[in-house]
């Protein structure tokens, strides 16, 4: 293996201004970077900045649009993993995925098995290797074992064990630490800092800031979509680089009606789910946009779902105007008045193949029906009325609601659930993956709602939305509560900050 | 038909969206005409017209009216038990331990019998002992959560065992009359069997409670997304539940029915029916991953195998072939399926913007 001078000055791999579409969206506009030898990057960015996409570019999932990939200098095109992986670089993703019924070593080596000289499989040779490799990493893994049951942080050293005898000359690290305790991110750290000096160019993703800052000697800022800065770590402060995440101007996107927040409707006492979230208590008023920030991962998702009771949870409980909502019900969620837009829209949201009409009225199904006997003038009439009022643009009401724009398609949940006339209404990530123009108009509507006297609960992943929309925000990191931050003193800084659990570095 | 447009609701509600020009919707997005000709169910009708067409036509003996009673005789268990079948498929389920059922029913038929109880409370202990075998698969699917393929193989060796294990080898064949005739009277002077009307009474209860209840549109909505079914209140496991119930009762009816027929109750009665009633099912159009099919193609599908081998029997084909030839059908008509779902997909093109009307702006 030929080790490159140490601080040589070609970058062993960098993006300029490199750009993805999906359809109407834009998840990377101008992305840049530039990895060099002998050197741990981090790449920073708030839910939705395009990191995700550039690493998937980088790894040869995705293809770019436009803008330039070298390696060493050299233009690349990556068709397939398989020439990302062939070209030399290595991505471990936050949750590996091994074979889980073969061994490890089988793990490291599939797809290349050494062979001895009558072609058989050198089961010697190869675990030879094995041990070496991680005695190599200073980790001690029983080669033999099968990859079954291994914790997340043995199976990420196994990748990067997987991508040492490739010889990748680029590892990229996304969100590695997520999963890990405190000592196997001790133990990822000494690996990844024994491979910088080998000379090895790595890109670190997390949004953990004390990790970062540990961890990297440069530091490059995304925003929507966009290469922001990039400074050695040394040169910047927590605070600079947040600013950086989340500055823009958000006041005017969002224009929030003033309203009267009235009673409590909806009372969450001590649900508890272990492992998933812990101790979440809050009350929703009718008129209020309640936010809920945090990271992705960070249990929001999971909380809800709970509270309408498609998921279960262990302990807590749930009211509404006093009223208990039974546990593990949707049902009777829904006729205590309580209705969920869900994140995913095409699985959770939508029954795609099924047409608009059907899915508008999915939820008053039984109300539309009389004497049990339901039929598609009912639900075509009820369509009728409330998709015209969320204007949603279908040609006729039996398109299959999969054919739909994304803004549409939300427009048809949204449809469904105000059908059902709710008291509260919770809403999971409300403008994820629409375009600008649905956007705004959703964010009029919930407004409108709540200015009706609607109690609503948004979970959103894009601060400017929080931040814009809500009277009040909650942050959750881990499962847990971690801030509740009144809309006056709701900045992007107070909940990022809450959000990364960096409230030291809050002066 | 092609201009159902509705008066543009004048009521946007001042208070979910600014008033502006009401949308227009369409309630179909194609003419009438093509809506009912290009599908999956037309197809199969079609295809059952065209065989019983040509076999009036070609086949001696065929036109003669006896020859439609035996027929309608012998698919009739097969007609039973595909309505609930139909419905267990369409939310992607699947129940192979229906024969069985058939012959545990027929089984405890005979022993209630040669016991000396009346037949009339016999057949309601048989639909009980259905209605408890279709809770066990039931039960095993949505509250244990296991597979039901694997589910109802285990059950229809377990029913199967259990019905041979009641009678042992022997067949009770001593019935009253009565009962007998009943399972082979005609209606007046035709040769249309008397069971035709509990098929016809069954068929209108199932094909009411799969395409006119909130209940059927949360089986489809199971079968094309069981995440967004649950999410939208659908209650995916009580659903699935009551289905397999439905199939072990309907399963039972068909072994009582069976048994007087033939004035034969035996534990092996109507061995392997589960896949003549599978085939039928999914040759009627019905999806095997679920979400899709109408009852009314599951009917002309059995009809379709019962005609076709009725008069290949008559021009003296063997069973063999007969079997080949409804084997070769079943495939092709899968195969179509797909064709068909490959070529609409090239038609209205890549993202489907062809009918979703206008995008919505570009961002």
């Amino acid at each position: 293996m030929s080790i490159p001078p140490p601080g040589s000055d070609s970058p062993a791999l960098e993006l300029r201004e490199v750009a993805k579409s999906f359809g109407a969206v834009v998840a990377l506009s101008s992305g840049s970077l530039a990895l060099r030898k002998n050197s741990i990057h981090a790449l920073v960015g708030e839910n939705g900045a395009g990191k995700s996409t550039l690493v998937k570019i980088i790894a040869g999932l995705y293809q770019r649009d436009s803008g330039d990939l070298l390696l060493e200098g050299d233009s690349v095109d990556f068709k397939s993993t398989a020439e990302s992986k062939g070209a030399g670089i290595a991505v471990i993703y936050q949750e590996p995925t091994l074979f889980p019924d073969l061994s490890v070593t089988e793990n490291i080596f599939m797809g290349r098995q050494p062979t001895n000289r009558f072609g058989r499989i050198d089961r010697k040779a190869m675990r030879a290797e094995a041990v070496g490799l991680f005695e190599r990493l200073g980790v001690r893994i029983d080669p033999d074992r099968p990859a079954e049951g291994l914790s997340i942080a043995d199976q990420q050293i196994i990748e990067i064990a997987k991508a040492i005898s490739l010889d990748a000359k680029v590892l990229v690290m996304d969100e590695p630490t997520a999963a890990l305790s405190g000592v196997e991110v001790d133990r990822l750290f000494a690996v990844a800092r024994s491979l910088r000096d080998e000379g090895r160019a790595l890109l670190f993703i997390s949004h953990r800031f004390d990790e970062v800052f540990d961890l990297c000697d440069t530091i490059t800022v995304m925003r929507d979509g966009a290469y922001i800065s990039t400074d050695p770590t040394t040169a910047v402060t927590v605070d600079e680089i947040v600013r950086r995440m989340v500055g823009r101007d958000v006041t005017e996107l969002f224009p929030k009606q003033e309203t009267t927040i009235g009673p409590t409707v909806l009372e969450v006492r001590g649900l508890t789910q272990p492992g998933v979230f812990h101790d979440i208590s809050f009350d929703l008023h009718s008129g209020e946009i309640l936010g809920l920030a945090g990271l992705v991962g960070a249990g929001r998702s999971e909380v809800v779902r709970a509270v309408f009771g498609v998921d279960r949870y262990q302990s807590g409980s749930v009211s509404i105007k006093g009223r208990p909502v039974p546990p593990n019900s949707p049902t009777a969620a829904m006729n205590l008045g309580i209705a969920l837009v869900p994140e995913d829209r095409r699985k959770q949201g939508l029954v795609l193949e099924s047409s608009v009409a059907r899915n508008t009225t999915m939820a008053i199904r039984r109300q539309l029906s009389k004497l049990g006997i339901l039929t598609s003038g009912a639900e075509n009439g009820s369509a009728r009325i409330w998709d015209s009022r969320l204007e949603v643009k279908t040609n006729a009401l039996d398109t299959e609601a999969g054919t739909l724009s994304g803004g549409n398609q939300q427009k048809v949940v949204l449809a469904k659930w105000l059908a059902t006339n709710p008291t509260v209404l919770i809403i999971d990530e409300p403008t994820r993956g629409i375009d600008v123009g649905t956007k705004s108009e959703v964010h009029r509507l919930l407004s409108e709602l709540a200015g009706q006297g609607m109690a609503i609960l948004m979970i959103s992943s894009e601060l400017p939305e929080v931040l814009g929309m809500a009277d009040r925000v909650l942050v959750m990191r881990e499962g847990r509560i971690t801030a509740e931050i009144p809309r006056e003193d709701a900045t992007a800084e107070s909940v990022m900050f809450a959000a990364t659990h960096a409230e030291e570095h809050v002066s | 038909m092609t201009t159902a447009t509705a008066t543009p609701n004048p009521t946007p509600n001042p208070q979910a969206a600014p008033a502006k020009a009401a949308r227009v919707y369409k309630d179909y997005g194609q003419p009438l005409w093509r809506r009912i000709l290009f599908t999956r169910e037309t197809a199969i009708i079609g295809l059952l017209a065209l065989v019983v067409i040509v076999s009036l036509i070609t086949v001696k003996g065929f036109s003669q009216p006896v020859t439609l009673g035996y027929l309608l005789l012998d698919i009739m268990p097969i007609l039973l038990i595909a309505l609930p079948m139909t419905l267990v498929m369409i939310t992607g389920e699947i129940d192979l331990s229906v024969a069985s059922v058939v012959g545990l029913s027929s089984a405890t038929l005979g022993l209630l019998n040669q016991a000396g109880v009346d037949i009339g409370v016999a057949a309601i202990i048989c639909l009980v002992v259905g209605a408890l075998g279709g809770a066990l698969n039931g039960f095993l699917v949505t509250v244990v959560g296991l597979p039901s393929l694997a589910v109802t193989i285990g059950t229809l060796a377990l029913y199967r065992g259990l019905a041979v294990g009641l009678l042992g080898t022997t067949a009770v064949t001593d019935w009253p009359k009565f009962w007998t005739d009943l399972a082979k009277a005609k209606i007046g002077g035709t040769t249309i069997p008397v069971v035709v009307i509990l098929f016809l009474v069954l068929a209108i209860v199932f094909a009411v409670l799969l395409h006119f209840t909130p209940f059927g549109r949360g089986i489809y909505a199971i079968g094309l997304s069981s995440e967004a079914a649950s999410f939208s209140g659908v209650h995916v496991n009580r659903t699935k539940f009551i289905l397999f119930v439905l199939t072990g009762t309907v399963s039972a009816l068909a072994g009582i029915y069976y048994t007087l027929r033939f004035g034969s109750a035996r534990g092996d009665n109507a061995t392997g029916l589960e896949l003549q009633v599978i085939a039928a099912v999914v040759l009627g159009g019905v999806s095997v991953f679920g979400g899709r099919g109408a009852l009314h193609g599951v009917i002309a599908g059995v009809l379709l195998i019962g005609v076709l081998s009725s008069a290949l029997r008559l021009v003296n084909v063997t069973s063999d072939v007969i079997n080949i030839i409804t084997g070769v059908l079943l495939v092709l008509s899968v195969v179509a399926a797909s064709f068909l779902a490959w070529v609409r997909k090239k038609r209205i093109g890549p993202g489907g913007k062809k009918h979703g009307g206008p995008i919505a702006a570009k961002a």
